[in-house]
């Protein structure tokens, strides 16, 4: 039966590549920690296991060089030997054969010609002479004889038990299922907004269910194509031993966030980039042993290598303790190599200075070393890492280290996304992109040196028109643009000006042909709502387009910021209730500016509440505020507009949102306010030349507070 | 012999390999892609495919597509995916005798050049096979080859 044959030797090379990957993890861990001994027996169990089942399968070569590194490993266990980098080193070259050799039957289905002698005479010999462990500084501290515990291997032909629950399935099965959600989610788009077109309470039911499914189903598979990152970097401790063998240094990589989830795709992208950083950090960050010790450092450096999750995305940081980025030579070199006069050189600010390291062969290495420095990397690091939606950024201390923070999206195919209007096309815009939008009104966009700017706040946002970086036509009678966006791209923000900015919705992203793969202006494409092709913006290609990603530009708004708007002017933000009445609120009482899909709320009896990042921010009806000391508690099912428009403030730890009618303005101009109207306004005053009224929102809080531990003390009363 | 499947663009009568065609759809509704090149009309979706269009005039150096213009969309199969090839009008699938076949003129200049693998000579007038590689812009034009070898 050989078709059954097959699957078995298959399973067997997936399980034994997996199994020697630990190998290497388990081997870094006891070379550190000698006395491990949950490690060594890891390590035992491993081998032991790959040298049964080769042998059943009958891979004689294999069996016999996994049985002298078990014997090997038997002595360290039994304490008749102790590990010395002598012996790690050899087992870990044990490990790269034997992978080697399943490559060989992975290709061939036999395990080669090569009997590997010198490697089973090098295990045989450690076996039978060990080398002094008095020699080795590792070994020097510790007791010569310890006791000989651990006779009998328990973990013996065990295999991990978490086999029983999972199934292996083929990854391009996996893909397609993605494929096919993708085309649910496009489908369940079409759906959505054909229903919402016709008040029809059965489809508009059956919709929502179909909604909700498919949401579910999105979610599910996606996490089928998690992998936890541990699979991208574990190799990094390897990497950064032998590196550090090499040079001569000392280096230790460490991991947080092992588990955290990215879909594979991303894994797969991410792993290159984030090992040419590791490189880098152990060849040009961390130092030799005798200049740390000289600097005060301890004389093995540190390469902490993190990931986390922060607002829907994953940062990853790579940070050693080495010696920093030295930015005179950066300077020197941009000077040496001809593309900028020293003057200019002197000029750059730390930023532009570091943002040369990405440029095309610029290195700072003053030898080229085998590993880096030979002017490939960190251009084609960002190229890979921007290709899939992500950014790089390198901050770094003279003689403290360098970190490297790379922002990832978790997921390449399905993103969150704004439909942005100009005229009659439709674009996509990320949300990953996106910090706020804010409503302009005709002559608030001012120019400085001929750069269109919009004071959002106490700072001068640039301002970027759609219509003019795309060409678009556009009727210029029109009002110029309704929306800003303002977003994010790298570390610079500016505002994209609109016509129009829908509800967030989501969308599969596809790829662009060929003939578009030099603009960089587009990230990919989509099937929208109505079943047209919409192309999405990549926002930092727009902002590269429009020149906004320069420092110099920033900083230029940062200095000449008019210093009019007289001391006491305070920022508002001014918004429209539910009923259309002019209001606003002091601007530094709102955390952010949020829109929610009304499907993303989330009712338990008379609250509501929608999932916010990590947590839970409750929703509360400025209406409802308002009106609760004139009317009874009331669920008002009569305002249902497209999406909730909420401020979220912050109350001491907590958080609540603030549901509005909608966002208009922010404006900066003094308080001066007149008599109030009603109970949780502070007073009336004259906002954009029209009466608005200023909202006191902490005391319609306290006020809401005091109202529900009544109606609390109330029921508590009336129930005993 | 050979097969091709044959249309109109802007008065000249070409055909491509009839096994490279995939499908002939009627005009569709089209997205815009601002700043694409010139010979990129928009995208198109094919029952959740999103295939480039391709304006065959630009390619011939001949006047863009207007707005009022609606275009029969030929969707070839090309190695980089599906790609639309829009045309006046779809004619029928001949099959031309290699015989008949002639390499372009050395008169024959510009971009229509790169593109024209060469001509049949069939009763009615001239069949002209199109390099669709060069056409739809994913293989650089094969121009100056061409022209070295024709002297």
């Amino acid at each position: 039966m050989p078709g059954e044959m097959d699957e078995i030797v298959a399973e067997f090379l997936v399980e034994s590549y997996e199994s020697l990957d630990r190998l290497d993890r388990d081997l870094l861990a006891l070379e550190r920690d000698p006395h491990a001994r949950d490690v060594l027996a890891s390590i035992f169990r491993t081998m032991h296991t790959i040298k049964g089942t080769c042998g059943f399968l009958g891979f004689v070569k294999l069996e016999r060089i996994a049985h002298a590194a078990e014997s090997l490993l038997a002595g360290l266990r039994d304490g008749s030997m102790s590990i010395t980098p002598q012996t790690a080193g050899v087992l870990l070259a044990t490990g790269d054969v034997l992978r080697l050799i399943l490559r060989q039957i992975e290709a061939s289905g036999t395990d080669g010609e090569d009997d590997h002698d010198a490697l089973v005479d090098e295990l045989g010999r450690l076996r039978e002479a060990p080398p002094d462990p008095a020699a080795p500084p590792a070994a020097a501290s510790q007791p010569a004889s310890r006791p000989p515990r651990m006779r009998h291997g328990r973990g013996a032909g065990i295999r991990t038990a978490v086999t029983d629950t999972t199934v292996r399935v083929d990854v391009s099965l996996l893909d397609r299922l993605m494929t096919l959600v993708g085309e649910l989610v496009l489908a369940r788009n079409h759906l959505v907004e054909m229903a919402s077109d016709r008040a029809d309470p059965a489809l508009t039911s059956a919709t929502q269910s179909v909604d909700r499914i498919t949401a579910e189903l999105q979610e599910g598979v996606m996490k089928t194509r998690l992998q936890p990152i541990r699979t991208a970097w574990g190799t990094f401790p390897r990497v950064a031993r032998d590196l550090a063998v090499a040079l001569d240094k000392r280096v230790r990589i460490e991991t947080d966030g092992d588990d955290t989830e990215l879909d594979r795709s991303i894994i797969e992208a991410i792993k290159d980039p984030l090992t040419h950083i590791v490189r880098n950090a152990v060849d040009h960050g961390i130092e030799g042993p005798e200049v740390r010790v000289a600097a005060g450092k301890p004389d093995e450096g540190v390469v902490l290598v993190r990931a986390y999750h922060e607002g829907g995305q994953v940062t990853i940081e790579v940070a050693d303790d080495g010696a920093g980025i030295d930015l005179d030579a950066v300077r020197a070199k941009a000077v040496e190599t001809a593309s900028m006069t020293p003057e200019e050189a002197d000029r750059m600010s730390e930023r532009e200075a570091i943002d040369l390291l990405f440029l095309p062969g610029f290195s700072t290495a003053d030898h080229v070393t085998e590993v880096s420095g030979r002017g490939v990397g960190m251009d084609v690091v960002r190229t890979n890492i921007e290709r899939i939606g992500g950014s790089i950024d390198i901050s770094s201390r003279r003689g403290e280290g360098t970190t490297f923070k790379i922002r990832i999206p978790l997921t390449l195919a399905i993103i969150p996304v704004l439909i942005a209007t100009s005229g009659e096309e439709r674009f996509a815009i990320p949300q990953a992109n996106l910090l706020e939008v804010v409503g302009v009104v005709p002559g608030s966009i001012e120019t400085l040196h001929e750069v269109p700017v919009y004071r959002l706040r106490d700072r001068l946002l640039p301002v970027v028109s759609l219509a003019h970086e795309l060409d678009l036509e556009r009727d210029e009678e029109a009002p110029a643009g309704r929306f800003l966006a303002v977003l994010q791209a790298d570390d610079r923000r500016f505002g994209l000006l609109v016509d129009g900015l829908s509800d967030p919705s989501e969308i599969v992203v596809k790829p662009l042909g060929p003939q578009l793969h030099g603009l960089e202006v587009y990230a990919g494409a989509t099937i929208l709502g109505n079943g047209r092709v919409g192309l999405i913006l990549d926002v930092v290609g727009l902002a590269a387009r429009a020149g906004v990603i320069s420092d110099v530009h920033e900083r230029l708004l940062d200095v000449e910021r008019p210093a009019e708007g007289s001391r006491n002017a305070r920022a508002l933000l001014v918004f429209a209730d539910a009923a259309g009445s002019r209001m606003a609120v002091p601007l530094d009482l709102v955390d952010r500016l949020e829109g929610f899909p009304r499907a993303a709320v989330e009712r338990s009896g008379p609250d509501e509440a929608v999932p916010y990042g990590d947590r839970i921010l409750p929703l509360l009806s400025l209406q409802d505020l308002l009106v609760e000391r004139r009317r009874a508690p009331r669920r008002g099912g009569e305002e249902m507009a497209a999406d909730l428009q909420v401020l979220v403030h912050r109350r001491g730890d907590d958080l609540v949102g603030l549901v509005v009618g909608q966002i208009i303005d922010i404006v900066e101009q003094p308080l001066e306010l007149e008599a109030a109207s009603r109970p949780g306004v502070s007073g009336t005053m004259f906002v954009q030349g029209r009466i608005t009224e200023i909202l006191d929102l902490p005391g319609l809080l306290e006020t809401h507070e005091e109202r529900l531990r009544l109606d609390v003390a109330a029921s508590a009363g009336a129930a005993s | 012999m050979k097969r091709l499947a044959t249309f109109t663009v802007d008065g000249r009568f070409l055909g491509v390999d009839v096994t490279s065609v995939r499908e002939v759809l009627r005009p569709q509704e089209m997205t815009r892609v601002p700043l694409a090149p010139p010979r990129v009309a928009g995208l198109i979706n094919l029952r959740g495919e999103i295939v480039t269009a391709i304006d065959l005039r630009v390619a011939l150096g001949r006047r863009q597509l207007g707005k009022s213009d609606r275009p029969m969309n030929v969707v070839v199969t090309t190695e980089h995916g599906s790609v639309s090839v829009l045309v006046d009008a779809v004619g029928d699938v001949l099959e031309v005798d290699e015989d008949a076949f002639e390499r372009p003129p050395s008169t024959l200049r510009g971009s229509a050049r790169d593109l024209i693998l060469g001509a049949y000579k069939l009763d009615g007038g001239l069949l002209l096979e199109l390099d669709l590689d060069a056409a739809i812009g994913t293989t650089s034009p094969s121009g100056i080859d061409a022209e070295v070898e024709d002297r």
